[in-house]
């Protein structure tokens, strides 16, 4: 398949699967809608593998959009980052779509919940994809709308409330980056990551250059709930049904990691002891701010909210220590973090479902009445925390070691200790949702229709294997984060198939 | 010129920022228009100011001819401004929605989804 297939078929599958879904779902009834929601997901799943095979295969891939050549066309490009982020979209995608069949209502599949779902993943996937930065503002913009839609939809007081926070702290980020890709454009003539590579090294103001990274790092830092940015997240995040928190956790501040990744790898490597020392006590204050937070929620979603704050800090730290080992961990975090954040929301969807709430006071029992989903909780949670032998533990020891490399005693010792309160935030969701009795007497507990067991269970299964699998057999997925933090640090191969002219 | 789009810009961003840190979310939602065309003032002037000079290809040739202002800017502008407005009508629906729906548009009143303080 050529490169131009390849490219954009991730992204056009979802666009037509979310107008499908949209009509399907209105005029051939509920089911339909959500089948083609299901199958565009794993059609996705198939497009991003063969991405994936191909670039690992070939190196970076590159199209220009309508033929036009960079830097002046817009262009599509993968390399093994974006190709890794595409697939495990696609992966989480499919998940939550199997598990929203039972979780969303009817009402809200009427007013064209999947459509928007699938819109969401295309923007997701185009924020990866894309090799321009306006472009990127662009598929930002997608999945901010799409994500806003999906926040409100239903419109529960609580979910109100919630979505005005998001929205307006969302908007003020897109703004923000707006500005910067403005002046940027301003001082160099150019928006084509690849070209700004080579264009920034010979601007004469590099002052300049440094006050526009530091207005992309409030930009994203907004996306990616870094500290002290992050308070929108756990303000909305636990307000939507089950399937839009596990979504959102999953991706939505994974792209603005993304973003940083690429911006701070690809084009602001000019003052690397400013911006990237700047980052690392970003990453540091956001990893000890959110599990602090997490200590203090006894809402199981809150919590989990807040764990999201503190695992993007894991993330920032991979990147602001700036080596290659270093990133290596942050590309393996992100895959890592993506499957088991989604895996722990959809498992407190099932809890909840089962006991009645998401308030740990209120519920219990789960342990004696359902024993699977204990272990299925257990899986994700001690991974989250970085327990041997699951996948956060090979994340954390990536990073760790990173920073004892490059003598950063004091964020080695940050990640060490948020780790071991991750594990006190884990444990008391197992203590008062699994262990201790249910407050209405065992029989509170509910069992679920066997159609329901199914489509709840099968993502949680799946999602928990895929973190064993990566625990057990973690060397080709480091060996993937390996040759990402290669091209990474040495973009040279990435610069010239974007400029190379049109293939 | 430029200086004059400079302050203007700033002016505006003052203004946008005094309205965001309201307590009424009309307010806020005002803040953010402005905000949003600071931004695209901001991205106009960054682009250079070239006044009277439209960038337009004389005919039979393929390129324009002489110093012309750059389109670009005006391009991402326009994009920007198509997209700011659709947010802007979603963030003022969702507003109508909340003071219809929670009686007000007062941030400190809409505590509800933080938990009772």
């Amino acid at each position: 398949m050529s490169a131009a297939v390849l490219l954009t078929l991730p992204l056009a599958l979802p666009f037509l699967g979310a107008v499908v879904a949209f009509f399907a779902g209105r005029f051939a009834g509920p089911g339909a809608g959500r089948w083609a929601s299901v199958l565009t997901c794993a059609a996705m799943v198939v497009a991003s593998g063969l991405l994936m095979a191909a670039v690992w295969r070939d190196g970076v891939l590159a199209v220009q959009m309508g033929g036009w050549i960079a830097p002046f066309g817009i262009t599509l490009v993968a390399d093994v980052l974006a190709a890794v982020m595409v697939v495990i979209t696609a992966v989480s995608g499919l998940a939550v779509a199997v598990y929203a069949c039972a979780d969303i209502d009817r009402a809200r599949e009427r007013l064209g919940w999947h459509a928007l779902y699938l819109v969401l993943l295309a923007g997701v996937t185009g924020a990866f994809l894309t090799g321009d930065l306006f472009n990127l503002y662009v598929w930002f913009e997608v999945m901010l709308i799409a994500s806003f839609c999906l926040l409100v939809i239903g419109g529960d007081r609580e979910q109100l409330d919630g979505g005005l926070r998001y929205v307006f702290l969302n908007l003020v980020a897109t703004v923000m980056f707006l500005v910067a890709v403005g002046l940027l454009y301003g001082l160099t003539g150019t928006l084509n990551m690849a070209d700004l590579h080579g264009a920034l090294k010979t601007v004469e103001a590099p002052a300049l250059v440094t006050t526009i990274a530091i207005l992309f790092v409030g930009a994203f830092g907004i996306k990616a709930a870094v500290f002290p940015l992050f308070f929108w997240l756990p303000a909305s995040y636990h307000t939507p049904p089950v399937a839009v928190s596990a979504i959102f956790a999953a991706l939505l501040t994974k792209v603005g990691v993304y973003a940083l990744i690429r911006l701070f790898t690809l084009v602001f490597t000019q003052d690397v002891d400013y911006t990237h020392g700047l980052l690392l006590v970003i990453a540091g204050l956001t990893m000890v701010t959110g599990v602090l937070g997490a200590a203090a929620q006894t809402q199981m979603r809150k919590i989990l909210s807040f764990h999201i704050i503190s695992q993007i800090g894991y993330m920032v730290m991979g990147l602001a220590l700036f080596t290659p080992l270093a990133l290596l961990g942050a590309v393996f975090y992100l895959v890592h973090h993506i499957i088991v954040k989604a895996n722990l929301f959809l498992v407190s969807g099932v809890a909840k479902r089962l006991t009645g709430s998401f308030e740990l006071e209120r519920i219990g029992g789960l342990y004696r009445a359902k024993p699977w989903l204990a272990v299925l909780f257990l899986v994700p949670a001690l991974s989250l925390a970085g327990i041997p032998p699951l996948s956060g533990f090979w994340a954390k020891l990536v990073l760790v070691q990173a920073s004892l490399e490059v003598e950063s005693w004091a964020i080695a010792a940050t990640a060490l200790v948020v780790g071991l309160l991750t594990i006190f935030s884990m444990s008391k969701i197992w203590l008062e949702a699994f262990w201790k009795p249910h407050p209405d007497g065992d029989a509170a507990v509910v069992s679920l229709t066997r159609s329901e067991t199914v489509l709840l269970v099968a993502p949680v299964v799946v999602l928990a294997a895929i973190t064993v699998v990566i625990g057990l057999v973690p060397q080709p997925f480091l060996d993937l984060a390996a040759r990402s933090a290669a091209e990474l640090l040495s973009p040279e191969a990435y610069v010239r198939t974007v400029l190379g002219g049109v293939p | 010129m430029d200086v004059l789009f400079a302050l203007l810009a700033g002016l505006l961003t003052a203004a946008a920022v005094w309205l965001l840190l309201d307590r009424s979310l009309v307010r806020v939602l005002f803040g953010l228009a402005l905000l949003g065309n600071a931004a695209n003032l901001a991205i106009f002037a960054a682009g250079r100011l070239t006044a009277g000079k439209p960038p337009l290809v004389p005919e039979g040739m393929t390129a324009p001819v002489g110093e012309v202002a750059n389109a670009l800017p005006q391009a991402l502008i326009l994009t920007a401004i198509v997209i700011s407005f659709g947010l802007f009508a979603f963030a003022l629906a969702l507003v109508h929605r909340a003071h219809k729906d929670l009686g007000t548009a007062d941030v400190d009143a809409l505590a509800e989804a933080e938990g009772k303080r």
